[in-house]
C-alpha cells in the first residue's frame, strides 16, 4: 500500500505491463482510476477480456473510472463553447491554455479515487498510460512532475493507495524533457519495472528483458536496491517470464 | 500510418499514392490534404491497378529473377540460417490482400468517376476564412482538423447516423505534414516557436481516427526536422511508422550489396492494437526498388 511503481520501457513496448496491472488490481477488488492517454477504451477492454476481466462491467459498477484521453481531447477541441463553460472543466484543460498546470487533471484523479460513503473497494489505485503524452500535448516537465507529486500525496499518503505509471525512455533519446521526467520519477519510485528489447536484436521466442528494481535504498539508508532480471515472451493471453537464457526455445 | 519521407520525396510520394489508389479500387471514400500539390493533380497521378491475370504475369517475371539470384548468396552466410524460410516475395493465391499497381500508367478517369472524395488544398482553404487558432495549435492544422471532423460527422463515418446502412471507410492522405508550407517551422528552425503543434495535431487526429471508420497515411519530411525529440514523440503517437531512405546521392548508391535496390525501408513501429501481441514479421531488413512498372519491397 502507498507504493509508487514506475513502468519503464526502452526499445520495446511495455504496455503489456499496463494491461497486467489493470486486470490485477480490478480482480483484487481495488477502485481504479485509469488515465488512458494513448489508446481507446475498447482496446483495453478487448485485451482485459482475454485476461479475464470486463472493463465495461467494472465501469458500470463504479469500480473503474476511465479517462479516455483521446475522447476527452476531441470534446475539448470540437466541443461547443457553452457546453464547456457550464459543465466541469475538462481534465485535459491544459491543452487549451499556454503555460498551464495540470491541476484539472489532478482534481479529476482525486475526485475519482476519494471514497464515497457506501464504497467497499479495497484501496484506490491510479494507473497512467502513458505519461509522456502529456509532454507531447504541451505540458512542461515541471507541470508533469508537480502533477505526479500531488497525486502521490493524495493517493499514496492520504488514501493509502498505489500508483502505477508507464513512461517511455530511449538509450539515445534526444527528448531531454522526457528523460528529465523519467529520471526524476526513477529517483522517487518504490519499484521500477524496466522493460528492454534484447541487445542482440529481435528474437521470436524472447521478446525482451525485464529488470525488477526494488528501491530498498529509499527506506533504509545503507541498503542497496535489489535488482532481478528476467526475460519474457508475450502471448495472446499471457506473458511468460523465465531466467535469462532459459527460454523454452533454447532448452 | 506515418511515413518518413526520403530526401527528395520521390518514393514516399509513391507510397502515398498507392495508399490512395487502393482506396479507389476498394470503393472507399478519400480525403486528400496537401499544402503544395493540388489534390486534383494528386488524384490524376494515381497508379493504374493491375487486374488479375496481368499482375501475375508482371510479378512472375520480377520474382523469378530475384529468387534464383539471392538463393545462392544467402546460404553462405551462416549454417544456422539455412533452414529459415525465405520471406514471401508474393502473396499466395488464397490470401488476396490488396491490389497491385502499374506505376508506368495512371489510373483511368473512369475509375475515378465513381469516386467520392474530399479535397483539402491549404492555399485555397486559408483564403476562404480568416486564421483560426485552437488550443495553441498552428492554424493550418486547426483548419485541417476541423475539415476532417466535419466530413467524418456529416458523412457518418463515426456511426453518428444510424440511418446510414452502408458503412464505408474513409482513407485520409496528408502530404508533407510539418513542412514549412503547413506554416510549421520545425523543419526550418533549430529552435521552433511551437514544438507542440504537430504532436497536438497528431493526438487529435488519432482521436478522430479511433472513433471513426477511417485510416490515415501521413508523410513527413523527417530528415528536415532538426529537433529529434519531435520525431520520437511523433513515433509514440502513431500506430505504424515507416522510414524510407533512398540511395540517391548517398554513399550507399555505389555499395555492391545494394546494387539492385533504390533504398531501404525502416520499420520503426508496428501496431499493437486490441491485443497483447503484435504481428512482427521474421524479416527486418527491407529494401525497395522501383522498376519501370512495379515498386517492390523485399
Amino acid at each position: 500500500q502507498g507504493k509508487f511503481t514506475l513502468l519503464r520501457d526502452t526499445g520495446t513496448d511495455g504496455s503489456f505491463l499496463v494491461h497486467h496491472f489493470l486486470s490485477f488490481y480490478l480482480r483484487a477488488g481495488c477502485k481504479v482510476c485509469f488515465v488512458a492517454l494513448l489508446q481507446s477504451f475498447s482496446h483495453y477492454n478487448i485485451v482485459a477480456q482475454k485476461l479475464g476481466v470486463s472493463l465495461t462491467a467494472a465501469r458500470e459498477r463504479g469500480q473503474l473510472v476511465f479517462l479516455e484521453g483521446l475522447k476527452s481531447c476531441l470534446d475539448l477541441v470540437f466541443g461547443e463553447e457553452e457546453e464547456q463553460q457550464s459543465g466541469q472543466p475538462s481534465p485535459l484543460q491544459f491543452i487549451r491554455e499556454r503555460a498551464s498546470d495540470l491541476k484539472a487533471l489532478f482534481d479529476f484523479v482525486r475526485t475519482s479515487l476519494t471514497p464515497i460513503g457506501g464504497d467497499s473497494w479495497k484501496g484506490p489505485v491510479l494507473l497512467v498510460d502513458d505519461l509522456g503524452v502529456l509532454l507531447s500535448l504541451g505540458a512542461t516537465p515541471v507541470a508533469v512532475l508537480d502533477f505526479i507529486h500531488y497525486c502521490r500525496v493524495a493517493v499514496c499518503c492520504q488514501l493509502k493507495g498505489n500508483i502505477v505509471v508507464l513512461v517511455h525512455s530511449g538509450e539515445d533519446s534526444e527528448d531531454e524533457e522526457n528523460e528529465l521526467v523519467v529520471n526524476s520519477l526513477c529517483h522517487h519510485s518504490d519499484l521500477i519495472l524496466w522493460v528492454e528489447g534484447l541487445a542482440t536484436g529481435f528474437c521470436k521466442d524472447v521478446h525482451g528483458q525485464i529488470k525488477i528494481i526494488r528501491r530498498v535504498s529509499l527506506e533504509l539508508m545503507a541498503e542497496q536496491d535489489r535488482v532481478q532480471i528476467y526475460q519474457y515472451k508475450i502471448q495472446d493471453r499471457n506473458v511468460t517470464f523465465f531466467a535469462r537464457g532459459l527460454s523454452a526455445a533454447v532448452l | 500510418v506515418f511515413t518518413e519521407e526520403d530526401k527528395y520525396g520521390l518514393y514516399s510520394n509513391l507510397l502515398f499514392k498507392y495508399f490512395l489508389a487502393e482506396g479507389v479500387v476498394c470503393g472507399h471514400h478519400l480525403f486528400v490534404a496537401s499544402a503544395k500539390e493540388h489534390p486534383d493533380n494528386i488524384l490524376k497521378e494515381l497508379p493504374a491497378p493491375l487486374l488479375d491475370d496481368a499482375y501475375r504475369n508482371e510479378l512472375g517475371e520480377e520474382v523469378t529473377a530475384v529468387k534464383s539470384e539471392d538463393f545462392q548468396d544467402s546460404m553462405k552466410i551462416a549454417w544456422r540460417y539455412q533452414n529459415l524460410p525465405k520471406m514471401e516475395a508474393s502473396p499466395t493465391t488464397s490470401t488476396k490482400f490488396g491490389h497491385y499497381y502499374d506505376v508506368s500508367k495512371t489510373m483511368s478517369p473512369e475509375l475515378l468517376q465513381s469516386l467520392k472524395w474530399h479535397s483539402f488544398y491549404l492555399p485555397e482553404e486559408l483564403s476562404l476564412q480568416p486564421n483560426v487558432k485552437t488550443c495553441n495549435m498552428n492554424s493550418a492544422y486547426t483548419r485541417l482538423l476541423q475539415s476532417l471532423q466535419r466530413i467524418i460527422y456529416q458523412e457518418g463515418f463515426d456511426g453518428s447516423d444510424p440511418q446510414k446502412k452502408q458503412k464505408n471507410i474513409l482513407r485520409i492522405g496528408i502530404q508533407s505534414l510539418g513542412s514549412v508550407l503547413w506554416g510549421d517551422d520545425i523543419c526550418s528552425s533549430d529552435t521552433p516557436e511551437d514544438i507542440h503543434s504537430l504532436t497536438k495535431f497528431l493526438y487529435v487526429l488519432r482521436g478522430l481516427l479511433r472513433k471513426s471508420l477511417s485510416a490515415c497515411i501521413i508523410t513527413v519530411p523527417a530528415h528536415l526536422i532538426q529537433n529529434k525529440a519531435i520525431m520520437e514523440r511523433v513515433t509514440n503517437l502513431s500506430d505504424v511508422v515507416v522510414g524510407l531512405e533512398s540511395f540517391i546521392g548517398s554513399e550507399r548508391e555505389t555499395n555492391p550489396l545494394y546494387k539492385d535496390y533504390h533504398g531501404l525501408v525502416h520499420v520503426h513501429q508496428i501496431p499493437r492494437l486490441n491485443s497483447l501481441i503484435c504481428d512482427v514479421s521474421d524479416t527486418k531488413d527491407l529494401a525497395f526498388r522501383l522498376k519501370r512498372k512495379l515498386f517492390t519491397i523485399e
